[in-house]
């Protein structure tokens, strides 16, 4: 019973070539599209982020409870060397490095600025973040530098300052004593994101300490893992550790998602404004559809009253006809998709050049070439809904074949 | 006995406000077996009779009885039901399904029966050669001239053995040899397997076939004759 019905919907597919062709490529072109840019903008999130991260959040960071909303001075991870034996421990943890934060003065020759001042290892900070690459003039902190400091490419500028110069820092100590010194500079550096590189210095972790009284203290370990898709289980990891062995530490595990809400407003904003383009789209073909079938409906009236009078009963009308739709639609779907994988995964090996918008792709981490990224759900999720929509349009036309008499059929179609 | 019963059924068709009455009470028993030409001009109401009888149609008042069926407050599926066991249709312009083949067409009805497919392409076959379409199985209508495209029809009505056949004008686009060789072959079967055949027809060839003429004018039986010996 079933094979003739197949047999009956797909000839009647074909009865119209032109037509069949045109809504064919419509669906087909629409989950092309859909598979493509599902891809790029899951492709260009994880970008987005791996890049944010190496800037200078981490994957995760480890600070004391409230640090982060309050930046005290004050609130420390006391002994950050045993958080460090506990990351070693984690085979998921690619590394990481601690950090130390104060708000100063920074004063040069001719100009003052309010600054975060970090305090970094330079080595662990090579290993974790894009910091060492992101020079531009001067060199790098090494092990052993002391009273000299990186500068911001924004904020040298703002100083009128190139390396080589002086700066004095003048804040406050985690004793609440004055932390002031003079220091060198010795790098300046562009990270890509403008308001980094407008107010941040950074100098040596040993001289941060001591110039404000930090003891062996730090506010941050900041962790990298090996793959985003890690960072739930290092945190979990690292949160069971740190509750179990010392409840009373009063020290958090942050992620990425935490320590950026911005980038993940961000890519939700993107994310939403996105679907509701590939809605709009998919609203498009359910209406191409829509005119297919109610064409076809129009023209074979008296068809349908023919094969009503032969026994056929309305709802096995309906099924044929859902057949049809069914048909015309996955085939389609079937060729949109293949031909969106093949295009995306094109792209996702050779990437997607996009000249004359790297400052505004730096802004946001991103590099000059970016990779669409072919997963399960950038495959089907487009798809699929081209499948449950155009469903749902093809219902409408069917269900009108119910009302249809035979004789009314027979006799005006 | 009597395989149609007709009594007092009418018909007021709307067109805009306009009300045109098709059928004003008619009455009317066909026995099994029958081979019966409705006869009257266009307009008279031989079709509109018909397709009540076939349950296409329903009657405004009067009842319609087919093999110990009323249809008079029959569903929609129910009325389907009745034509797919006990009623085949054939039409003036033949209304052949287009994308099916004409063996694939004379299945179709047994496919909607549940007819196992062996059974099924048997009958098939069997109905095809005695109607003189043996060779033909894999044409499609449009590939079947008019003649060889209304056997495949009466075909199709008659390989399920129903008990009725509705013929609605058969020969109207035929020419006269092809129009009388499809009445030979409907009288054969009539007489062969028993099945009753009704025209709807103002084709004198068909009138003079028929063994029981009933004439219809204005929507009201005028004369019916009956031919058999």
């Amino acid at each position: 019973m079933a094979s003739i019905d197949l047999k009956m919907a797909w000839r009647n597919v074909w009865r119209n070539p032109r037509r069949t062709m045109l809504t064919i490529c419509a669906i087909a072109f629409a989950c092309l599209l859909l598979v493509f840019m599902l891809s790029w903008q899951f492709g260009s999130y994880e970008t987005m982020i791996n890049s944010a991260v190496k800037i200078h959040t981490g994957h995760l960071q480890i600070q004391a409870e409230g640090y982060r909303d309050k930046n005290d001075i004050r609130l420390v991870v006391d002994d950050p060397a045993a958080i460090g034996r506990r990351l070693e421990a984690l085979p998921r943890v690619d590394t990481y490095t601690f950090r130390a934060d104060a708000f100063s003065l920074v004063s040069s020759k001719e100009r003052t600025y309010g600054v975060l001042v970090i305090g970094i290892d330079p080595e662990r900070e090579a290993r974790t973040s894009t910091l060492s690459r992101s020079l531009q003039e001067g060199r790098y902190l090494e092990a052993g530098d002391a009273d000299e400091a990186l500068v911001g490419k924004l904020l040298a500028k703002n100083l009128r300052i190139v390396p080589g110069d002086e700066l004095v820092l003048l804040g406050q100590g985690r004793d609440g004593s004055v932390a002031a010194t003079v220091v060198r500079v010795k790098g300046i550096y562009a990270s890509g994101q403008d308001d980094y590189d407008r107010s941040t210095i950074q100098i040596p972790l040993p001289y941060f300490q001591e110039v404000y009284a930090m003891g062996g203290s730090v506010h941050e370990v900041v962790v990298l893992g090996r793959t985003l898709k890690d960072v739930p289980v290092i945190k979990e990891a690292i949160s069971e550790g740190l509750k179990s062995e010392d409840p009373e530490s009063g020290l958090v595990v942050l992620d990425w998602m935490e320590l950026m809400p911005g980038l993940v407003e961000a890519i939700q904003i993107d994310l939403y404004s996105g679907f509701i383009f590939y809605f709009l789209l998919i609203v498009v073909v359910a209406f191409s559809i829509l005119n297919t079938f109610l064409m076809a409906i129009l023209e074979r009236k008296k068809e349908f009253g023919v094969i009503m009078a032969m026994g056929t009963t309305p709802g096995r009308l309906v099924r044929l006809l859902l057949l049809e739709s069914s048909a015309m639609t996955l085939v389609g779907i079937f060729i949109g998709t293949l031909a969106g994988i093949l295009v995306t995964w094109y792209y996702q090996v050779h990437g997607f050049h996009i000249s004359g918008a790297a400052d505004v792709l730096r802004q946001f981490g991103l590099p000059e070439r970016i990779h669409p990224r072919l997963s399960a759900a950038s495959i089907l999720i487009g798809p699929a809904a081209v499948l449950i929509i155009t469903g749902l349009t093809a219902l409408y036309p069917a269900l009108r074949v119910r009302r249809l008499r035979p004789v009314e059929a027979i006799a005006k179609g | 006995m009597n395989i149609v019963e007709c009594v007092n059924v009418t018909k007021t068709y709307r067109q805009g406000k306009m009300e045109v009455r098709a059928l004003g009470g008619v009455s009317l028993r066909i026995k099994k077996g029958g081979f019966v030409a409705l006869a009257g001009p266009s307009g008279s109401g031989k079709t509109t009779l018909l397709n009540i009888i076939g349950g296409l149609d329903a009657a405004d008042s009067g009842s319609v009885i087919v093999e110990g069926n009323v249809l008079d407050n029959m569903s929609q599926t129910e009325l389907a039901q009745l034509r797919l066991r006990k009623i085949g249709f054939v039409f003036q312009s033949y209304n052949l399904i287009p994308v099916l083949s004409a063996l694939e067409n004379v299945e179709f009805v047994m496919l909607l029966q549940g007819v196992p497919t062996k059974e099924r392409l048997d009958r098939a076959r069997t109905i095809l050669d005695d109607v003189g379409l043996e060779g033909l199985y894999d044409r499609r209508p449009a590939e079947l001239s008019g003649g060889q495209q209304q056997r495949v029809a009466v075909a199709r009505a008659i390989v399920s053995d129903p008990a009725i056949v509705l013929a609605d004008e058969p020969t109207a686009n035929l020419d006269s040899k092809t129009g009388r060789e499809l009445l030979e072959m409907m009288g054969e079967m009539n007489e062969q397997k028993s099945v009753t055949f009704i025209f709807s027809t103002h084709d004198k060839m068909v009138m003079d076939h028929a063994r029981r003429l009933v004439l219809i004018r204005d929507g009201l039986l005028a004369d019916d004759q009956d031919r058999d010996p």
